[in-house]
C-alpha cells in the first residue's frame, strides 16, 4: 500500500529537556522517513523518547522540552522553520494527532458535535456552520457511530466510542499523516481489535500515512509496514515489520520481542530484559544498551555504534556485533 | 452453576489443598427504581470456583464482566447476595471481629495501580512495618526490621536498607509494584488476589513481576487468583483459566487448553482479538465489540446472545449447563 515517495523526512532530530542545572537529551539525533500511505511504528520502553519524537514532528514541544537540532521535512518543506500561519495549516490539515487517553482529549462539558465542528470551522471557515455539521455527520458515519448521537456529551459514550470520535476529529480535514500515540492502550482487547481494523480500513480508503506509537510490539508488527525501535533516545533498529519479528538484528529488539508471553506452545519461563534504561543525565560510555546487553563486548563500552544499513537483512541497525 | 456441577465436568483443580470455595454465588447491586420496583444489576450469576494452594486461577474477561467484583467478594469487601464462600471449610460471610481481621490477613490483594496503592507521604519502611506490627504482634522491634529487610530482598529490591527510607515517588512503577507485593507477603497470607497487577507497567518489567508472583506462589504454596484481560499473561502465570462474561462463567480449563482449543464463542472472540504479529490485519471488518448486556435479576438465557454467531431460540431462554469438552475443560454453550 505504501509508495516509495517520502512524505516526512526526519534527519538528526535532537530534543532536550532543560532542567535548572542539567540538560537531558531525550532524543539524540535520529533519522527516519515516513513514506506516503505507510504505517511507521516507533517502539520502545517508557521514557525512550517515542512520544517526544511525535510531539516534535507536530511542533508541539513545549518547555522544558526544546528541539535543539536537526530537520523535519514534510513534502520537502522544513517544518521546524514554519512561521505561525504556515504552522496553523500544517497542524491538523496536514498532520493530525490521536492521543492515548480519549477521556482527556475530549472536553467533558461540551457536546462532541461542537468539538468536531470547531476543528472544521477553524480551518474551513467558508463551509459555514451548516457545512461543518454536514461534514461532522459524515465523519461520524465514517467511524461507525450513529450520527444521531452527535450532540451527546463525551461521558455518554464508551471508551472505545470516545477513541473513535478522536479518530473522526483527526480525520476531519483529510490530513496526509496521523500521529497515533498509544491510541488503544487504555482499551479492552476486543475494542482494540475493532478500532485497529477500522484504522486499517480507513487508511487504505483515504491513503493517509500513520506514525504509530505503542509499547505493544505484537500489535505494532501486525499493524505497521516498517518499525523503528528506540532505546534511550536513539534508534537502534529500523526494519520492515516482518523482519522485526522473524529476523531482529539488534539484541534490544530481540529482548523486547521475547518480553511477550506467547499464546501457543509450552508454558516456559521467560526472562525479558534485565535491568532498566539508563538515566539520561548519566549515560554510559559507548553503546547505551551495553550495560543490559547479554552480548556486550569490550568495544561496546568504548564507542557508540552507528545506525547502518544491512542490505542482506533489509534493515538498519546500530550494533557492533553486526560488523 | 453450582460447585458440584462444575466438579462433575472435571474442570477444577484437584491437586493441592483447597483453600477457598465459592459456590453458586450471586452478587446484586441496586441501581435505582422504587422500593417495590427495584432495578437490580446482577454483577455475578451463579459463579463457582475453587482456589487451591500452590496454583493460580486466572479470571479473564472484558471490562464490566465481573472480574474485580469476584476478587472484592473474596477479600470480603462485599458479601454475596446468594451462595456461599468458604475458607478452609469455614463460612466466610459469618466472619466478624477478630476472625474477620485474621481472614483479611490470610487473604491479601495486589492492586492494578502501584501509584495509587502506596501512600506518597510515607516511606517504604512504613508500608511494610504497619502490617507487620498489626498482624504479627509477636515480633520484636528488631525482628520487625529484619523481616522488612528480608521481604525487600525477596522481592528483588536490593540493597534492602536503601529502600526502607525511600518514598514511593522515588521508585519506578515496577519497583512500587514490588513494594505492594512485599507488603502483601508481610502478613504471611495463604491466598493472593492479584487484580491486573501488571497492566499499568511497562512491557519490560511485566515479566519480572509475573515471575516474582510465580516464585512466591510456588515457594509459599499460595493459592492465587489472577485477574486480567490479557489472556497471554493469564496463560503465562496461571495453570487454570476461567472466562467470565457478564457475570457468568462460560468456560474453564487448563490455560493451554483455553488458549489453544477455545470452545465458547466468547473465548474464541477474545483469543482472536489478541494482537498476533504472525498475521496481517484484515480489512474486511466484522464489528465485534458490543456493549456487555446489563444483566438484571429478571434477565434470562445466555448473556452472550447479542454477540453470538451461533445463537438460536433456546439460547434466549435457558442458560446452558456446563459440559465437559476435554480433560478438565468445561464450557457452557448449547451448540457444542
Amino acid at each position: 500500500m505504501s509508495s516509495d515517495r517520502v512524505l516526512l523526512e526526519v534527519r538528526n532530530l535532537t530534543v532536550d529537556y532543560v532542567g535548572d542545572n542539567s540538560i537531558a537529551r531525550a532524543v539524540n539525533g535520529i533519522d527516519f522517513d515516513i513514506r506516503e500511505g505507510e504505517a511507521f511504528g516507533l517502539a520502545g520502553e517508557s521514557g525512550c523518547g517515542k512520544s517526544t519524537v511525535a510531539f516534535a514532528l507536530a511542533r508541539l514541544t513545549r518547555l522544558p522540552g526544546l528541539v535543539s537540532g536537526g530537520s523535519v521535512r514534510f513534502q520537502g518543506e522544513e517544518v521546524l522553520s514554519f512561521e505561525k500561519a504556515r504552522l496553523k495549516a500544517y497542524r491538523w490539515r496536514e498532520v493530525s494527532f490521536v492521543f492515548q487517553s480519549a477521556m482527556n482529549a475530549l472536553n467533558p462539558v461540551i457536546p462532541v458535535s461542537e468539538q468536531i465542528m470547531d476543528v472544521i470551522e477553524t480551518h474551513n471557515p467558508e463551509l459555514g456552520q451548516k457545512g461543518a455539521r454536514a461534514r461532522a455527520v459524515e465523519m461520524f458515519e465514517l467511524v461507525g457511530i450513529p450520527p444521531q448521537r452527535l450532540d451527546d456529551y463525551p461521558h455518554q459514550f464508551s471508551g472505545g466510542m470516545r477513541q473513535r470520535i478522536c479518530i473522526a476529529i483527526a480525520l476531519a480535514l483529510n490530513p496526509r499523516l496521523i500521529i497515533m500515540d498509544e491510541p488503544t492502550t487504555a482499551l479492552d482487547v476486543v475494542v482494540q481489535r475493532d478500532i485497529i481494523e477500522q484504522i486499517v480500513e480507513l487508511k487504505s480508503r483515504l491513503g493517509f500515512s500513520v506514525l504509530f506509537i505503542t509499547h505493544d510490539l505484537g500489535l505494532m508488527i501486525e499493524f505497521c509496514d516498517r518499525i523503528g525501535v528506540m532505546y534511550s533516545g536513539e534508534l537502534v533498529e529500523v526494519a520492515p515489520a516482518t523482519s522485526i519479528l522473524t529476523n531482529p538484528q539488534h539484541p534490544y529488539t530481540r529482548a523486547l520481542g521475547s518480553s511477550f508471553p506467547p499464546l501457543t506452545g509450552p508454558r516456559l519461563r521467560l526472562e525479558g530484559i534485565a535491568g532498566s534504561p539508563p538515566d539520561l543525565r548519566a549515560l554510559p560510555k559507548g553503546c547505551r544498551f551495553s550495560p543490559r546487553c547479554p552480548h556486550a563486548m569490550a568495544v561496546c563500552g568504548e564507542t557508540a555504534p552507528e545506525l547502518r544499513f544491512y542490505p542482506q537483512h533489509e534493515s538498519e541497525a546500530a550494533c557492533h556485533l553486526l560488523n | 452453576m453450582s460447585l458440584a456441577e462444575l466438579e462433575r465436568t472435571g474442570a477444577i483443580a484437584t491437586a493441592g489443598r483447597t483453600i477457598i470455595e465459592m459456590d453458586s454465588v450471586d452478587m446484586d447491586f441496586v441501581l435505582g427504581g422504587t422500593f417495590f420496583n427495584q432495578v437490580v444489576l446482577r454483577a455475578l450469576s451463579g459463579v463457582s470456583l475453587k482456589l487451591v494452594s500452590g496454583r493460580a486461577l486466572a479470571l479473564v474477561g472484558e471490562s464490566g464482566s465481573g472480574k474485580s467484583t469476584c476478587a472484592r467478594m473474596l477479600a470480603r469487601v462485599y458479601k454475596p447476595t446468594r451462595g456461599t464462600i468458604s475458607f478452609e471449610g469455614e463460612d466466610v460471610t459469618k466472619f466478624s471481629g477478630k476472625r474477620l481481621a485474621r481472614y483479611r490477613s490470610d487473604v491479601q490483594m495486589v492492586f492494578q495501580d502501584p501509584f495509587g496503592s502506596l501512600n506518597p507521604t510515607q516511606t517504604i519502611g512504613y508500608h511494610l512495618e504497619r502490617p507487620l506490627r498489626l498482624h504479627r504482634p509477636e515480633l520484636s522491634g528488631k525482628a520487625v526490621r529484619e523481616e522488612m529487610l528480608a521481604l525487600l530482598d525477596r522481592v528483588g529490591l536490593r540493597p534492602a536498607p536503601d529502600y526502607l527510607k525511600r518514598r514511593p515517588h522515588e521508585l519506578s512503577g515496577g519497583q512500587r509494584q514490588r513494594v505492594a507485593i512485599a507488603r502483601a507477603l508481610s502478613v504471611q497470607p495463604v491466598v493472593l488476589l492479584a487484580d491486573e497487577p501488571t497492566s499499568m507497567l511497562d512491557v519490560s518489567v511485566r515479566l519480572g513481576i509475573l515471575n516474582l508472583l510465580e516464585d512466591m506462589k510456588l515457594q509459599r504454596q499460595l493459592a492465587a487468583l489472577y485477574i486480567t484481560h490479557d489472556i497471554a499473561t493469564a496463560r503465562y502465570f496461571a495453570e487454570d483459566t476461567a472466562v467470565l462474561y457478564a457475570g457468568h462463567l462460560v468456560e474453564q480449563g487448563p490455560s493451554e487448553e483455553i488458549t489453544e482449543r477455545p470452545q465458547h464463542p466468547y473465548t474464541q472472540l477474545l483469543i482472536e482479538a489478541v494482537p498476533n504479529p504472525a498475521r496481517k490485519i484484515s480489512t474486511t471488518r466484522t464489528r465485534r465489540a458490543v456493549d456487555i448486556p446489563l444483566w438484571t435479576a429478571q434477565s434470562r438465557g445466555c448473556p452472550f446472545v447479542s454477540r453470538c454467531p451461533r445463537v438460536t431460540a433456546v439460547c434466549k431462554e435457558v442458560m446452558p449447563a456446563p459440559v465437559s469438552v476435554g480433560p478438565a475443560h468445561m464450557v457452557r454453550c448449547h451448540h457444542i
